[in-house]
């Protein structure tokens, strides 16, 4: 039987595209998967009798990756401007605002989550939304963070946090669209 | 008093994010009652959020 370490070890690749996807760094990544493995090697005891060692070293992860977060929030001083992210938005909508292109229902959505293909697809799509944007969504859809958190994390208003996540979901939308569901 | 699609769009979202006031709740269900393509949209951000949590 392998030893704890190499199975740890072993999930090196699967934290590592996880902490790429949400740090957009990929120094900042291998640092927090690093910091996560020595974690969980001294750790090793309180793993036992936990059924799923990549979730366990996801969890340690999670932590790692906030931490990173709030270290670059606090180096970073340029608040980037709400109002600004918003405008580009508006290509969706007439001077009306109406839908320029009107959302329609997608064909079996449900069928979509049980493919490894549509996953592969929206993590793509998650790589191309700018990393504060990707930051502060995976942080409330994936983590489950309330926004008070994440703005707090983030360094950000409410205001600002809700112009992120509108625009995450804005843009996730715009892509699955082009990229899955209109194949 | 009546939403635009863009304004519901991004009521919807806050929506996802923070309890609306009963106003704000009020208009957004109004409009969904009429507007197809926000309640198309309204179910493809419901179905996104059920992603992202599945996402491996």
């Amino acid at each position: 039987m392998k030893s704890f370490a190499a199975r740890v070890e072993e999930q090196r690749p699967y934290l590592l595209r996880y902490a790429s996807l949400q740090l957009r760094d990929s120094h900042a990544a291998e640092d927090a998967v690093q910091e996560t493995l020595v974690a969980a090697l001294a750790g090793e005891a309180s793993f036992q009798g936990r059924a799923n060692l990549r979730t366990w070293l996801t969890g340690i992860l999670k932590h790692k990756i906030i931490d990173a977060i709030r270290r670059s929030s606090r180096e970073s001083t340029v608040a980037a401007d709400p109002l600004a992210e918003v405008s580009e938005l508006d290509a969706l909508f007439d001077s009306s605002g109406h839908w320029a292109e009107a959302p329609s229902a997608w064909p079996d959505p449900d069928g979509s989550l049980e493919q490894k293909q549509f996953f592969a697809v929206l993590e793509d799509c998650l790589a191309r939304l700018p990393a504060k944007t990707a930051q502060a969504f995976m942080m409330r859809e994936h983590m489950g963070y309330e926004t008070d958190e994440i703005c707090k994390e983030l360094g950000v208003t409410a205001t600002h946090c809700w112009v992120l996540l509108y625009r995450a979901r804005m843009a996730l939308r715009e892509c699955l669209q082009t990229n899955w569901f209109r194949k | 008093m009546m939403l635009t699609c863009k304004e519901a769009s991004r009521l919807f979202s806050q929506g996802l994010d923070r309890k609306l006031g009963l106003w704000d709740r009020l208009r957004l269900r109004l409009h969904l009652v009429i507007c197809d393509a926000c309640s198309a949209f309204t179910r493809q951000m419901k179905f996104l959020r059920r992603a992202i949590e599945r996402l491996p």
